[in-house]
């Protein structure tokens, strides 16, 4: 008797090893489910044309997506403009003083700012610029952005940081270097690959925004390079056109979902490839 | 020249000796040092008050988002009242608003995803804390999981609407209930999908933090693996894996594509979960620009106050558990 019990809770060990194994291998399956429809939707749409022009009216086929690569890229490029310099000198304000009050508050702001709904944070970012301007820009999805990014620049700059050694800064000071060259020259040279994959991380999390761009870059079936204008971005094109009935806009988002995918896959890859090179702890 | 030293201090008189012993080339030498140092002084007090500000920014931040959405919700908070987020009829066209409809859709498909999600999640965490923590089988579930986080909403919703919908409505052809496909059902599939990571991660590092004499004692005393999951890992790490369950159900109620594109967007109350319906994220992301009415738009942005003051809560508490955890 007492042998057919340890065997019972062995092969309930087992079972339960099993199962856990099948559990945890079975939340591949849907992404590679995903990744492989993306892929096999999207290769056939996407050459050259596809990337210089931009989409044509309902009925014609063909077109491309190009007003959504421009306004993605440069609405990204804005909303970094924005948010890395903020971010960085707040993640250094945040390492410099730790148990300062206002460090509390900051800190405490940067959780909370990382947890709200990017639809809230389009809202927002509409009473602030598009209302104001009387008009959707590309200025105020980007202003969107920057504070989806800025959490995220701002606690891995504090984080890494936080890691080096304190020596390293009071040698520099007692050489008689003022504080700020101490910072530029010194810590955040050292920080720098830590700063810098968080900066890609941000970015990449911001390439697949779509909510805070709806009421703000509002999308525009043009190119246009003028910020203070209504620009397309990718994932709003993607929505916009998923969600129409027509088949050939249907394709024009297979594929850019594709380029998007790529896009994002890549930044991951490269922020990847920062951390290990460096041997980061995010 | 005299050089006069009173109570230890040496004081200006005795600096003109040196300078008075110098070329006029050594004068101007001294005075640019002496401006030069007083420049990076004055640099470096700017530079301080510049990173001050900069936290300041921060918290100015998050204090303008609440203002602005207090500010702006308050036509609707005046003209509804607080009954507002209980009535149950949305209609803008007759001026007739009430939220339940949106915050039952919410909770309705949040928490229904969370259920599928946490066996899922903690598998993932049990995985890879405990049976497997190196190798490269592991590295590759690893880089799965980052990935099912790294990949954009509107992608899922857009594979979602195209492949997951014909299932569902295929499958709700079979058992009975009408078969439209879109609807909170399948939306929870999407969004148990997408948040799988939060938990799944969080957990991870939890459970590798169980010290290690724990699991040994229990071993020694004759225990199996799974008998010292359930009784020492799991026990350790229930906050912490609570703490993660909460930040995945903070994702799961803010997050707006996905579930805009696959929840079918009416504004009626769900009568089952394989009715469409709608969150208070879609709603807002459908409605917005549309909004014509003071009260209309101001009644939206109220949801989105909601929505805020929600995911604020459950973000800080899970914070604090994890903090409480780490810190022990």
């Amino acid at each position: 008797m007492h042998a057919s019990n340890v065997k019972y809770r062995l092969g309930k060990s087992y079972g339960f090893q099993i199962l856990t194994y099948v559990l945890a291998f079975a939340c591949v399956i849907p992404l590679l489910a995903i990744l492989f429809f993306i892929i096999k939707a999207g290769i056939t749409k996407i050459n050259w044309h596809f990337l210089i022009n931009v989409p044509k009216p309902v009925g014609e086929s063909g077109g491309g997506i190009a007003n959504a690569l421009v306004g993605s890229i440069l609405i990204i490029i804005v909303a970094a403009i924005i948010a890395i310099p903020i971010g960085i000198l707040a993640g250094i304000y945040l390492s410099e003083n730790r148990k300062s009050r206002l460090a509390y508050w900051c800190r405490l702001s940067t959780d909370i700012l990382q947890g709200v709904p990017s639809i809230v944070i389009g809202i927002v970012a509409y009473f602030w610029l598009v209302k104001p301007l009387g008009k959707f820009s590309a200025l105020s999805g980007s202003v969107a952005l920057a504070i989806m990014m800025l959490p995220i620049v701002v606690r891995s700059t504090e984080e890494t940081l936080k890691l080096l050694p304190d020596s390293l800064k009071e040698a520099a000071l007692a050489l008689g270097m003022p504080f700020h060259r101490v910072i530029f020259k010194v810590i955040v040279p050292v920080g720098i690959s830590g700063i810098l994959s968080g900066v890609m991380l941000s970015i990449a999390r911001i390439t697949g925004e779509t909510a805070p761009l709806l009421f703000t870059a509002f999308g525009n079936p043009y190119l246009t390079t003028n910020v203070t204008q209504p620009m397309q971005s990718l994932p709003l094109l993607i929505f916009n056109y998923a969600t129409s009935p027509y088949n050939d806009w249907h394709d024009l988002a297979w594929g850019a979902s594709l380029i998007l995918l790529l896009w994002v896959l890549f930044l991951n890859i490269f922020t990847k490839l920062i951390t290990r090179k460096w041997k980061v702890q995010l | 020249m005299d050089t006069s030293v009173e109570n230890g201090m040496i004081t200006r008189s005795d600096l003109p000796l040196r300078v008075i012993n110098s070329t006029p080339e050594a004068i101007l030498k001294t005075k640019k040092r002496a401006r030069r140092s007083f420049r990076q002084i004055r640099t470096e007090n700017v530079f301080k008050r510049t990173l001050m500000i900069m936290g300041l920014v921060m918290v100015i931040l998050v204090l303008g988002i609440l203002l602005t959405l207090i500010v702006q919700s308050l036509p609707s908070i005046k003209s509804l009242g607080l009954k507002y987020l209980w009535s149950k009829v949305w209609d803008p066209v007759q001026d007739i608003y009430g939220a339940w409809p949106f915050l039952l859709g919410t909770l309705l498909s949040s928490f229904l995803a969370l259920f599928i999600s946490i066996p899922f999640s903690i598998a993932i965490a049990i995985f890879l804390g405990e049976y497997h923590p190196k190798g490269w089988l592991p590295d590759f579930l690893k880089n799965a999981v980052e990935l099912i986080a790294a990949v954009p909403s509107v992608i899922y919703g857009f594979w979602g609407l195209a492949v997951l919908v014909p299932i569902v409505r295929n499958l709700e052809s079979h058992i009975g209930v009408e078969p439209i496909g879109v609807g909170i059902f399948s939306s929870s599939l999407i969004l148990a999908i997408m948040i799988i990571p939060y938990a799944a991660s969080l957990g991870r590092s939890m459970i590798t933090m169980v010290p290690s004499h724990l699991k040994e004692a229990a071993y020694g005393l004759g225990a199996t693996r799974w008998e010292v999951i359930r009784s020492v890992v799991l026990p350790y790490t229930k906050s912490g894996l609570f703490a993660g369950i909460l930040l995945s159900l903070g994702r799961a109620l803010g997050e707006t594509m996905a579930v805009t594109m696959v929840i079918g967007n009416t504004s009626l109350i769900p009568k089952s979960i394989f009715a469409p319906g709608n969150t208070m994220a879609s709603v807002i992301a459908n409605e917005f620009t549309e909004a014509d009415k003071p009260v209309y738009l101001s009644a939206l942005i109220e949801l989105g106050l909601v929505l805020f003051l929600v995911t604020v809560v459950i973000n800080l508490i899970g914070k604090k558990i994890i903090d409480r955890f780490t810190n022990e």
